[in-house]
């Protein structure tokens, strides 16, 4: 039990060294498979430890902080390493024929190794409590993300997979940086430690510099507008699977790693009071709120149109945390988590789709369903969570959301995210009137129908944004914890300028 | 009823419609509204007990249902009517070969469910989780048809009922919640000593126009859209369950969230008076202009809506037990009104007015009854329109709103401008003898008949007894 956190990483880096040796997708798949699921159930059991005994902390090899590695596990990062084990555990076991149908059977085998790597880069980010080891997780992660978005038949997956290696790596070297300026003006690396040292020498330019380089190359891997450049390309070439697998871990750890800078090792009080955040941050989350979404409803792609979407959803969750109150934080946190479902099971809708009729042009949906009942009411139920219907989850996030624009006085911004959040409504209608109101095509009526697991694993993503929706005990309650714990010891409205209580 | 009680009746429901299902064999139609009612009845139930496991959504976010007056009246008007507009629905659709009929069935049925979910909120996170489901499983009855005027009606009324809702409503409500801290429907209102001065009137600006369903101008253009659905969802959604959800969620709003003596007292909801008076009188005008049959019910709905909510505005308890019973009075003269038409259309195809010379004396019954809900919308005794507009009329006095006096004066002229010339030409003109050497058609199907024979008696029934409805509302009022 004491190894937990360990094991968390190490399983699916030793399961991606096996993948990759035996080479034939078929038996990659089944360890995939097996790790994928360990993977949860491990996370759980890190999640319960937390909840009954508080932060645990893990040094790895024996070496205690600060000379060693840290893992560290607290409410925040025990929520994101159930969401991501999850969800990965989900996508693999939907995934085997949806891949097959999509990659050249010669590189499956590698696809299910890169698969494992990026997972174990995931989770490290997560649990590590090291800042050098983040980078060294988020390279991972990266590198193996090039290469499963690469993995696309289509060429234009390996110009895609480039253009977001180069951003990627502007981004990495961006936070290495940081992190560089931070050692040197604390002399740790141990997150918790430089914490403690920076309030000293927190007037520093360095620090400032820190932050800002820290910042910035974060925010290029969660594509906070207008760093998304990278995203759509990489979420339309990608396999519909890898797509779903990346939009509801890659960007959340990546928001994990910034609300962890800013709140547990900045500190709430210097980022939000003494450096401009909020307003930055607040303009960048409502330009992508609106912006991303309007160019959303004109897409002739449905998986471009989902990517345009995230990128809008992404500034749902960023606004979150630039409200710096605690009922727009747990907005922001339920949100990751929310959106993390909700573009799950869009996504896989759409590998469904893509598995019956070979591409996702809008274009080719017409009359599909009638075709695909299952597959389309499921991606309706997901597309109703997208725009934040009560009874989804997409509501319980917008509500917190609200409520924290409305704590800090901000009524316009409560406007400006009830308003945006119907443009949704726009491109979802326009996916539902082509499926439903024309007739089916050639192709749609003569597509295979996708096999069952395919569907029911959509169905458990759409079914869970359903009961998320209607018991948010576990989602936002948990976000509450996490971002009480995120937000301790600053006064409620002392960390916006301007705003009282 | 204990949770013990909703586990019995939850095993009892669908045993006893399995039995009935079996028992109705021969009958597809009878069997499907079987299976319906049960399993509408059996989801009631169910979320009656999951009201009792789900207390919360999430911290601040609550569901809950209760019981109340206003509630009681608007379940009862939407579920009795239901079981009428079963019966019509039957003729309608058979008569007229619909396509997809069980998708019809199903989707009616879980607007009904919904109906009543908003009847019996017991705040406003739940009346809102309703009233979004009510208007998303109405949008693919309003585009049955599925052709381009369908998809186009469709639009307009998702695009106006959920922006409204998502954009106003919801701020609203959050608001509401945030300022203090409840969100549940409480006797006296929430909002004294939490909201104050003009913010108040604010806030009741954002929930009057956020209830879209309640047609207050310049949000209305949805119902017109909304008739290209078939005539009994017209019938039945249109004229009763969506915007007596909306009317209702008005009243629920004044009485239980507002308070009518705070409102009073701060002169907040003047202006709404003003809003729902020029409502009336420009929805009748346009009504007289109107020569389709629907739309022209449509443009009369939508003023006869806003007689709840001026009536609502008047902010007196007389007006209040008026707004109630016209919500009741409203509904079963419309659906009657609505009825007719669908029946004109089932047995002679004709959907405009200057195409119904004499049609009276083919279709008496059809007719006759559509004469009865008009005098109602007029307000004439011995109808159910003469009754609640008593209430209003003596609540307007009361309170000296003149404005409030002149509008009903002027609309009921209106009224009787737009519906006698209907009945005049149906009646006083002989019928044209048909051209090709066909049989004149007569009557519509039996269930539409008996459809629309049973509201138009009820029309009149409500005149005579009106007890049941007016205790309902009297303790609604608090008398």
């Amino acid at each position: 039990m004491e190894h937990l956190p360990a094991l968390q990483v190490v399983v699916p880096l030793l399961g991606a060294v096996f993948a990759a040796l035996v080479r034939r997708g078929g038996p990659a798949w089944i360890i995939s498979l097996g790790v994928s699921w360990a993977m949860p159930v491990i996370a759980f059991a890190l999640l319960f430890q937390v909840q009954a005994t508080g932060t645990i902390s893990y040094e790895l090899g024996g070496w205690a902080p600060p000379i060693g590695i840290e893992y560290r596990v607290d409410i925040v990062n025990a929520y994101m390493l159930v969401l991501v084990s999850i969800m990965a555990a989900l996508v693999i076991t939907y995934a085997p024929r949806s891949l097959a149908s999509e990659i050249d059977e010669d590189k499956l085998g590698w696809t299910y190794s890169l698969y494992l790597l990026c997972l174990t880069g995931l989770l490290g980010i997560l649990i590590t409590g090291d800042a050098f080891n983040v980078f060294v997780f988020l390279e991972i992660s990266s590198l193996a993300t090039y290469g499963l978005i690469a993995m696309g038949r289509d060429r234009r997956a390996v110009l895609s997979a480039y253009q977001y290696l180069i951003v990627g790596t502007i981004g990495a070297s961006f936070y290495v940086i940081g992190v560089g300026l931070l050692f040197v003006m604390t002399g740790t690396l141990n997150l918790v430690d430089i914490a403690q040292r920076l309030p000293q020498i927190e007037h520093t330019r360095s620090v400032a510099a820190a932050l800002a380089f820290i910042t910035v190359g974060i925010s290029l891997k969660l594509a906070l507008f207008p760093l998304h450049a990278w995203l759509p390309n990489a979420y339309t070439y990608a396999p519909s699977a890898i797509s779903a697998f990346l939009a509801s871990t890659a960007t959340k750890v990546a928001i994990y790693l910034l609300l962890r800078f800013f709140y547990t090792v900045f500190g709430g009080a210097y980022v939000f009071s003494e450096i401009p955040v909020t307003v930055v941050l607040l303009v960048l989350s409502v330009a992508a709120m609106f912006g991303a979404s309007i160019v959303a409803v004109f897409q002739s792609n449905l998986k471009r149109l989902l990517a345009y979407s995230s990128v809008a959803q992404v500034g749902y969750i960023t606004l979150g945390i630039a409200l710096a109150n605690q009922t727009g934080l747990t907005g922001g946190i339920a949100h990751l988590f929310n959106h993390a479902l909700i573009k799950g099971a869009l996504f896989l809708a759409v590998g469904c789709i893509v598995y019956r009729i070979g591409g996702a042009k809008i274009e080719d949906l017409a009359g599909i369903g009638r075709k695909m009942p299952w597959t389309m009411a499921a991606f309706v139920i997901a597309g109703l969570g997208l725009i934040g219907v009560p009874g989804t989850a997409g509501f319980v996030s917008k509500w917190y959301l609200v409520a924290g624009a409305l704590e800090n006085g901000w009524w316009w911004l409560a406007f400006l995210i009830v308003i945006s959040s119907l443009i949704a409504v726009v491109y979802v209608g326009r996916i539902v009137e082509i499926a439903w109101f024309r007739e089916p095509s050639k192709t749609v009526i003569e597509g295979r129908a996708p096999p069952a697991e395919m569907i029911a694993v959509t169905w458990v993503l759409t079914a869970a944004t359903v009961y998320f929706g209607l018991d948010a005990d576990l989602t936002a309650g948990l976000a509450q914890r996490a971002a009480e714990v995120l937000a301790a010891g600053i006064e409620p409205g002392t960390l916006v300028p301007g705003v009282g209580q | 009823m204990n949770d013990t009680d909703l586990i019995w009746l939850a095993l009892v429901i669908p045993t006893i419609g399995a039995g009935l299902i079996a028992l109705t064999g021969r009958n597809p139609n009878l069997r499907e509204a079987v299976t319906l009612v049960t399993s509408v009845a059996l989801f009631a139930t169910v979320m009656a007990l999951m009201a009792s496991v789900l207390d919360a959504i999430g911290p601040g976010i609550e569901i809950g249902f209760a019981v109340e007056p206003l509630g009681m009246i608007f379940a009862a008007v939407a579920s009795t009517l239901w079981i009428v507009n079963s019966i019509y629905s039957i003729g309608y659709m058979r008569g007229n070969s619909e396509p997809r009929q069980t998708q019809f069935y199903v989707l009616f049925a879980v607007a009904i469910a919904s109906a009543i979910g908003v009847a019996f909120s017991a705040n406003l996170i739940t009346l809102f989780l309703f009233y979004e489901i009510l208007t998303l499983s109405t949008y693919p009855l309003v585009t049955h048809k599925g052709d381009e005027n369908a998809k186009r009606s469709g639009r307009i009324y998702l695009l106006i009922l959920l922006g409204t809702s998502m954009g106003l409503l919801l701020p609203a409500i959050i608001w509401t919640g945030v300022a203090t801290g409840t969100v549940d429907f409480t006797t006296g209102g929430v909002l004294r000593g939490a909201v104050e001065g003009p913010l108040v009137a604010v806030l009741l600006a954002l929930f009057m126009f956020g209830i879209g369903k309640a047609a207050l101008m310049p949000f209305h253009f949805w119902l017109p859209a909304a008739m290209v659905a078939p005539t009994p969802v017209s019938a039945l959604l249109h004229a009763v369950a969506v915007v007596k959800a909306g009317v209702f969620t008005v009243v629920k709003v004044i009485v239980y969230i507002f308070g009518v003596d705070y409102l009073a007292e701060t002169g907040a909801g003047d202006w709404l008076t003003y809003v729902a008076g020029f409502t009336v009188i420009a929805a009748s005008l346009v009504a007289l202009r109107q020569d389709n049959l629907k739309k022209r019910l449509a443009y009369s709905t939508i003023s006869q809506l806003s007689y709840v909510v001026l009536a609502a505005a008047i902010l007196t308890p007389i007006s209040i037990v008026g707004a109630a019973l016209h919500i009741v009075a409203h509904a079963v003269s419309k659906i009657t009104l609505f009825f007719a038409a669908g029946s004109i259309y089932t047995a002679a195809h004709l959907t405009e007015i200057s195409q119904m010379k004499g049609i009276g004396r083919r279709m008496p019954w059809t007719m006759v009854a559509f004469a009865i809900g008009a005098l109602s919308m007029i307000g004439i005794p011995p109808t159910a329109g003469f009754v609640s507009k008593w209430f209003i009329l003596s609540g307007a006095m009361s309170s000296a709103n003149w404005v409030a006096v002149g509008v009903i004066f002027l609309s009921t002229m209106l009224n009787a401008a737009y519906f006698m010339p209907i009945i005049y030409r149906a009646f006083m003109y002989a019928p044209d003898e048909p051209k090709d050497g066909k049989k004149p058609h007569g009557e519509a199907p039996f269930p539409i008949v008996l459809a629309l024979t049973a509201t138009a008696i009820g029309t009149v029934a409500m005149f005579f007894f009106p007890d049941v409805p007016f205790d309902l509302a009297a303790s609604l009022a608090g008398q």
